[in-house]
């Protein structure tokens, strides 16, 4: 081989490919220690026993339960799962709206020339130590204290719902407002508008794709959540679940997870229809 | 070095000068939108920057700034964006009302005629081809309840006839409402030919502030030297023209 294609081979390398091996590699090794404290063994599901194990149980899900009077309680609690995820994704907005433009940035007169003012800034960061109190706190956490309160059934849910929603929603609203395009909103400020005219001028018809976008992906995982919720007697289907689970009867549990996945896919259709109409 | 200028009410200035001078931080200046690093502003005779916050943000209201890029969400109807210069001007619940149903259909109209874009009245902005953008935030003007109109660059996206037109409407509304008119032009020949009092700027100094007619092509030359492509009205550099979608941080949302 001559000296030419030698420096030719050389020229023709990628200079950025040890780099890459090292951190691809130094990722492995941080996440050894990260498998190891979850024991993280993912060859035991396909040791002979518990292929078995599994297989029967999954079997048990075969045919899908059915009978009138089963499907009557299925739509009922379904419908009951449903209001529990649309009123408390509803609380939800009442509590996330008012802490949003309150607490978003993109709303400020004093930023518009430098920096935010002193009393201003440490309203908004009040508000955001708030949502982040109200988010950090599991609904299900929320659940169970409510049940304590208010005793079995859907109000409980509802109201855990409201509030980690209302941190959840207050968080990210106030990012997609903040990450949008602010040039119509500021021009507006500038001219001496008010905030709530700046809002419904400006803000809100640069991100209301997002905005709506987000909340319908919400009221989905508000359903999902209204499950895990009713596993601690907060109502609806998931209440049923549980206590399908515990009867071992798989065709039960098998006909409430495809009504699951129908309400699911209906949310995920309901958010293209509507970023469709407003985008 | 630095700049004194005081403008009458109801007079009509434009401001000229290379890429750089500084014309739209004085327009910003002026609008209240920054406040001076040095020395003083008063507008009728107040300094706005010693009221309070309330009091300034009211006083912000009685000046309107176009800016170079027009301000408009690009999901807006055309009526929307042209009413919303009026805003300071309403209370919130007929702000309000207005998305509902436009509060003020023929003023918009009007404002939209003068521009020739009556036709645009209930397209949506992201219809609209650039230069047609530019001339709906300027129709924005004829509506706000403004005495101070601080319009920049208003002519960066049109052609020579679609300028002359705008020009024309924005000078003639100024004068019909008694407002007072600054902006900022990279056309020098528009400047003199529809502007009484030019200011020449470089480098953040005054230049020269004449009458229009006494403005000679030596002291053009002077303020133009070694940015001559500009004055011969070349489009201007790409530096001076800020993209109109500058490129937003990707964000992610916990979801």
């Amino acid at each position: 081989m001559s000296s030419h294609t030698l420096a030719r081979q050389a020229a023709l390398r990628d200079p950025a490919w040890a780099g890459r091996v090292f951190w691809s590699s130094a990722a492995l090794v941080l996440l050894w220690p990260l498998a190891v404290a979850t024991e993280f063994r993912p060859w035991v599901l396909f040791e002979p026993a518990n292929v078995k194990v599994s297989a029967q149980f999954i079997k048990t899900f075969f045919p899908p339960a059915g009978g009138t009077e089963f499907l009557a309680m299925v739509a009922r609690e379904a419908w009951r799962t449903v209001a529990i995820a649309t009123v408390g994704m509803t609380l939800a907005l009442v509590l996330a709206v008012p802490l949003t433009l309150l607490s978003t940035s993109a709303l400020s007169v004093s930023a518009l020339s430098g920096r935010m003012a002193r009393g201003p800034f440490w309203l908004r960061q009040g508000l955001r130590w708030l949502l982040i109190v109200l988010r950090s706190v599991p609904e299900l956490v929320w659940a169970l204290v409510f049940v304590r309160v208010v005793g079995l059934g859907p109000t409980a849910g509802v109201l855990a719902i409201a509030l980690t929603y209302g941190g959840m929603l207050g968080k990210v609203y106030g990012e997609i407002l903040e990450s949008g395009e602010a040039h119509p909103t500021h021009a507006l400020l500038r001219n001496g508008s008010g905030r709530l005219q700046a809002l419904f001028y400006g803000l809100l018809p640069q991100n209301a794709a997002e905005l709506t976008s987000y909340t319908v992906y919400r009221w989905e995982c508000a359903i999902r959540s209204s499950v895990v919720l009713g596993f601690v007697g907060a109502g609806g289907l998931g209440q049923q679940l549980d206590t399908s689970m515990k009867m071992f009867n798989g065709g039960e549990v098998a006909t409430m997870l495809l009504v699951f996945m129908a309400l699911v896919a209906l949310a995920d259709r309901v958010s293209a229809g509507l970023r469709k109409a407003l985008g | 070095m630095g700049l004194t200028l005081q403008v009458a009410a109801g007079e009509q200035v434009a401001i000229i000068g290379p890429s750089g001078a500084g014309k739209t931080t004085l327009l910003q200046v002026l609008a209240c939108a920054l406040p001076p690093t040095q020395g003083r502003l008063l507008l009728d005779d107040t300094a706005p920057w010693a009221l309070p916050r309330g009091q300034l943000h009211a006083l912000r209201g009685q000046l309107f700034l176009a800016p170079q890029v027009p301000p408009l969400p690009p999901r807006q109807r055309v009526v929307t964006a042209v009413l919303a210069g009026a805003l300071p001007g309403w209370g919130l619940w007929a702000s309000l009302r207005s998305l509902f149903y436009p509060r003020d259909i023929p003023a918009a109209h009007d404002a939209l005629e003068r521009f020739d874009l009556a036709d645009k009245l209930f397209e949506r902005v992201d219809r609209l081809s650039g230069g047609e953008r530019q001339r709906v935030g300027l129709a924005r003007a004829l509506l706000a309840p403004a005495k101070l109109w601080l319009i920049d660059e208003p002519l960066s996206a049109l052609d020579p006839s679609r300028s002359r037109q705008a020009i024309t409407a924005l000078t003639d509304g100024a004068r019909e409402r008694d407002v007072t008119l600054v902006a900022t032009l990279h056309q020098v020949d528009v400047a003199l030919a529809h502007f009484p009092r030019i200011v020449g700027l470089r480098d953040g100094a005054l230049a020269f502030d004449l009458p229009a007619a006494e403005v000679s092509r030596e002291r053009l030359a002077r303020l133009y030297a070694q940015y001559e492509h500009e004055l011969r009205g070349e489009h201007p550099t790409a530096a001076d023209n800020p993209p109109a979608d500058a490129p937003v941080p990707a964000v992610m949302h916990c979801r």
